[in-house]
């Protein structure tokens, strides 16, 4: 096994026992880089010489450090290279969100979820390719490419975190940040075999982060197990100052319940989601671990959240007016290019947007919109006073090929069925990986309540458990 | 069930030519006769697709905005540290000492 194929945890632990230098990790990752992006696509920017110079600081800081353990509590991302979406600044870095209208635009300050994981000890590896502007469940709507699954190149990663999904499925980066407005960084990480967290909206500061539908928009990650997802989240939680809609609600120690004993927990599974839009082999696959989780003496019950056929509809609502609106600032005056330089999703949404908050269209839609989203909220206030956590698909098909959908944007958009509803209600969802069909990773979900993260931290690494005895038996 | 054929498309909704320059227009986005015949197509289709919402009742029932339902959030008015104007004007394509430049809105 080569060191850029280890999970954080894992590298952690080897550059504790200095098996190897965190030098040796970010060169093994940039060769990973240099061989497998040119075709998979998964990077617009390589920051090879920040982050080998970052990597050789670290060196000489923990050549110089008498307590290496120590230094590593205070730094838990010390020397640990991770990729980053391109749609989070990065001072000095260029980001682009995907699109060419930003094409040369290089941020003088850095989000804070950058910030934040620098000061963990981070290294940035790259900024990844996605859907211009965040807009897309494929990759594809990217303005410099579509990116490649890993496991199959002639298939789409899932978007709009394509690249950051792609990079850590190919051993590129240890670990990604993403966005979640609709499912971005869940479709990817279940298109991918990997674990996307969406956290509770307002858990993650926004700050800093290209706006796609304001009060959506989710901060999360992908990594390869639920306890790296469960590292980064401590990390990057909790209020910055700068991110109004954040409560001021604790953050816990989300590594703490990773392995306690789920025996009890009250699990649901929505029949909605069931349907028979569901590829018949997903289902299965899903049904054969709420099986093993009964055996584990989990107490599992089937409910219903009646509003779920609406989500879709409503969210295709909400979603392009908020974008129509935070994409008005485009304007080539103050940073950037012009509005000519936006491409097809992105007009799409915009001028979707615009119409349904358009003059006598508002009420209709717009607000009916708003409307339905506390029914579609309502429906999960009303199952989390019945069981803990729910547990439904991630997509209801498996990944689909590059070019299957892009001319049919309704088709496409299908793809978040199952996803947008966490956006909707503003609840926490971690996505991972539960097997293979016809050698392509199939993805499961936990819903919890808000601020339930621990919850979802703790089934999902129980279910990664009973996933990998499968695999393994 | 989620999914269902059935929950697509409850009426043929046509937007027209004229609504698609008209979107267009308040949108800031000029649009090609190629564009506009692609978009009168696909906009349409999702908004067939979206106007199933009319069949849900929400009389008396309250818009959601704000998912965690924060209200009025307020910081004490301190000045903090800022971007400098150089910083500010970075990106800027065309600049003048620290103004933005653009073109001119009133002719002389």
């Amino acid at each position: 096994m080569k060191i850029n194929q280890l999970t954080i945890s894992e590298a952690q632990k080897g550059l504790i026992e200095k098996k190897f230098s965190s030098l040796e990790l970010v060169k093994s990752c940039l060769e990973e880089i240099k061989r497998k992006n040119p075709e998979i696509n998964a990077f617009i920017t390589i920051c090879e010489e920040e982050a080998l110079s970052q990597a050789q600081e670290i060196e000489m800081r923990i050549s110089k450090h008498k307590d290496i353990k120590s230094l590593f509590n205070e730094y838990p991302l010390l020397g640990i290279p991770i990729a980053v979406k391109d749609n989070f600044s990065t001072q000095g870095i260029k980001t682009t969100a995907g699109s060419k209208v930003l094409a040369n635009y290089i941020p003088v300050y850095d989000a804070t979820v950058v910030k934040k994981l620098k000061e963990a000890g981070a290294i940035i590896i790259g900024k990844t390719n996605m859907d211009a502007w965040a807009h897309g469940s494929s990759g594809e709507n990217s303005d410099f490419g579509p990116t490649r699954n890993p496991f199959n190149k002639e298939y789409v990663p899932g978007g709009s975190s394509s690249g950051s999904a792609a990079a850590v499925a190919s051993h590129m980066a240890l670990a990604a940040t993403g966005t979640d407005t609709g499912g971005s960084i869940r479709l990817p990480a279940s298109f991918c075999g990997l674990v996307g967290l969406k956290p509770t909206y307002g858990r993650v500061s926004r700050y800093g982060i290209v706006a796609m539908a304001s009060s959506l928009d989710a901060i999360g990650h992908l990594t390869k197990n639920v306890a790296d997802a469960a590292k980064i989240l401590k990390i990057t939680a909790g209020q910055d100052g700068f991110d109004a809609t954040m409560p001021p609600a604790n953050v816990p120690d989300y590594e703490k319940d990773l392995k306690k004993e789920i025996k009890g927990l009250k699990l649901g599974v929505p029949k909605e989601y069931f349907g028979f839009g569901l590829n018949k082999k997903i289902r299965e696959m899903i049904n054969k671990i709420i099986v093993q989780l009964d055996k584990l003496g989990v107490k599992v019950t089937t409910v219903s959240l009646p509003h779920s056929q609406y989500a879709l509809a409503t969210y295709y609502i909400i979603q392009p007016s908020e974008v129509s609106s935070n994409l008005a600032r485009y304007d080539g005056i103050r940073y950037g290019f012009n509005r000519q330089n936006f491409g097809d999703e992105a007009k799409r949404r915009i001028m979707l947007g615009t119409y349904t908050l358009s003059s006598g269209y508002y009420e209709a839609y717009y607000l009916k919109a708003m409307q339905v989203r506390t029914l579609i909220k309502k429906d999960f206030e009303e199952v989390f006073k019945k069981v803990d956590v729910l547990v439904t698909p991630v997509s209801p098909n498996l990944p689909f090929k590059i070019g299957e959908k892009v001319t049919n944007p309704l088709e496409m958009y299908l793809s978040d069925i199952f996803t947008v509803t966490a956006n909707l209600a503003g609840i926490p969802a971690l996505a991972l990986p539960v097997g293979m069909i016809n050698n392509l990773p199939v993805g499961m979900q936990i819903l919890g309540p808000q601020f339930g993260e621990e919850l979802l931290f703790k089934v999902g690494s129980k279910i990664e458990e009973i996933s990998q005895n499968h695999l393994t038996n | 069930m989620i999914g269902e054929k059935s929950s697509l498309a409850s009426k043929n909704y046509k937007l027209t030519e004229e609504e698609v320059k008209h979107v267009a227009r308040l949108s800031n986005l000029s649009l090609n006769s190629q564009e506009i015949k692609k978009f009168q197509k696909q906009l349409s289709e999702v908004l067939n697709y979206i106007d199933f919402l009319k069949k849900v009742k929400t009389k008396k029932v309250e818009p959601t905005s704000q998912v965690t339902g924060l209200e009025n959030v307020f910081r004490p008015d301190k000045p903090g540290l800022s971007l400098s104007p150089e910083e500010v004007l970075k990106n800027a394509p065309k600049k003048n000492q620290n103004l933005f430049m653009i073109k001119a809105i009133f002719k002389k």
